[in-house]
């Protein structure tokens, strides 16, 4: 899973006031500029700093509230092998939540300091996560569109610049993949069965198609911090590049198994080389941006209920710990 | 929301890709204890056939070098090419060597 840079409104000022020095800001830029990697105890401009936490903690944010729409159907897949297989990839998530979070907090950011910010509602998440999955047909929607647009936001992220970053991404690039075929899979099962079951297949397309191309943010001239983020390769292509390149991947496989892109715009270009697409209902993006989405309180709720349900057992662990090791100490 | 001091520990977690390779970092997890990181690490890191053992090491016990120190510590390396065997050139014919 993935998410976009969300909050980069009305920040710049205060991180740019800071003052730094030039011949230390200059190399930085240098070996950036060199594709060379940054490790945590390097230098590196405070903007950079604060630039990744957002987005690699809003990163795993979207992967660990990305679990909750999947894991609504875990005990509604209709056989066992489509529950063994949503299991593994709701696991993945959990899994792609932890590298990340792992990676963010080596600059200087705790886990609890990541996990508040979340739960107060200080930090985003990726939007697609606030629609609701309504028939098991989401569940191929997710994997096949959600986790492809993911992959195709992903890739170019494994040459960032900030090395736990980077090497977080090529584990979870590996694992995506799966994601995405199991979820093209259900597709093409239900897409030719039952007339009934084809009509969810397109229905669950029709639902999660524009949340998906929403997924690679803002058009361009709306998207304020790229041209920084890709002159410190924390971001490789722009939003409108990747949504192209994803529309252009996969209205084929869409054709391919009878379903049908809900687009009356999209047309094949033959001069560009590229499909032409419909505009994105940007106003509905900044809506669910701002907690609008369908189901975002329940998300939140969810992930509030499941931190305070939890409080007992971390608070056990750690007292039990420390009284195993005192003993331990004592009997030396 | 707990304080900082209620977090559980960091641990660093390594992987022996198979018998015969050393372990190698992969990442960290968080953990009360360490039998606690093992299962963590077991569940984060090797999912998907990764390794065949693991070890977790507080993250607060790790040593590292000084970036700012990378040069004196790294460079003098760099003139001292006679220390590779291709510094030697070895006529033609001779073998075994």
């Amino acid at each position: 899973m993935y998410t976009t840079d969300l909050s980069g409104k009305g920040k710049g000022k205060a991180e740019a006031a800071v003052a730094e020095d030039p011949a230390l800001v200059a190399a930085f830029e240098a070996r950036v500029a060199n594709d060379e990697f940054i490790e945590p105890k390097d230098w590196m401009p405070e903007a950079y700093r604060k630039t990744l936490v957002r987005q690699m903690s809003q990163h795993a944010h979207s992967e660990i509230v990305g679990m909750l729409p999947e894991g609504n159907w875990i005990t509604r897949a209709p056989n066992l092998r489509r529950k063994a297989i949503l299991l593994a990839k709701v696991q993945d998530e959990a899994g792609h939540g932890l590298y990340l979070y792992s990676a963010a907090e080596t600059l200087g950011t705790s886990r609890d300091e990541m996990t508040e910010a979340l739960l107060s509602g200080k930090a985003k998440y990726s939007t697609i996560f606030n629609y609701p999955t309504l028939t098991w047909a989401d569940i191929g929607a997710i994997g096949w569109l959600v986790d492809g647009a993911a992959i195709m936001n992903q890739v170019p992220l494994q040459r960032t610049s900030y090395g736990p970053y980077a090497r977080a991404m090529v584990r979870i690039c590996k694992e995506e993949s799966f994601h995405q075929r199991q979820g093209y899979e259900i597709m093409m099962h239900l897409a030719a069965g039952t007339e009934a079951q084809k009509r969810m297949a397109q229905d669950a397309l029709n639902r999660w198609w524009w949340p998906s191309l929403m997924m690679f943010g803002p058009p361009d001239d709306k998207s304020p911090n790229t041209e920084q983020s890709m002159r410190w390769r924390i971001k490789r292509d722009t939003n409108d590049e990747l949504r192209q390149k994803f529309v252009d991947i996969t209205v084929p496989q869409a054709e391919a198994i009878g379903l049908t892109v809900p687009d009356a715009a999209l047309k094949w270009n033959e001069e560009r080389g590229a499909y032409d697409f419909g505009d994105v209902d940007w106003e509905e993006f900044y809506a669910v941006v701002k907690g609008e989405g369908p189901v975002a309180k329940e998300r939140m709720q969810a992930r509030v209920k499941a931190w305070e349900d939890g409080a007992w057992v971390r608070d056990a662990a750690r007292v039990h710990a420390e009284k195993r090791a005192a003993a331990k100490l004592a009997a030396e | 929301m707990s304080d900082a001091s209620k977090e559980w520990p960091l641990w660093e977690v390594f992987v022996r890709g198979k018998g015969g390779l050393s372990h190698r970092h992969v990442g960290s997890v968080h953990a009360a204890d360490a039998k606690m990181a093992i299962e963590h690490a077991r569940d984060t890191y090797t999912r998907r056939m990764e390794g065949v053992s693991l070890w977790v090491l507080p993250s607060a016990q790790i040593t590292s070098s000084d970036p700012g120190d990378a040069a004196a510590l790294f460079e003098p390396a760099e003139d001292k090419v006679y220390r590779h065997p291709t510094f030697y050139k070895i006529p033609d014919g001779i073998t075994h060597i």
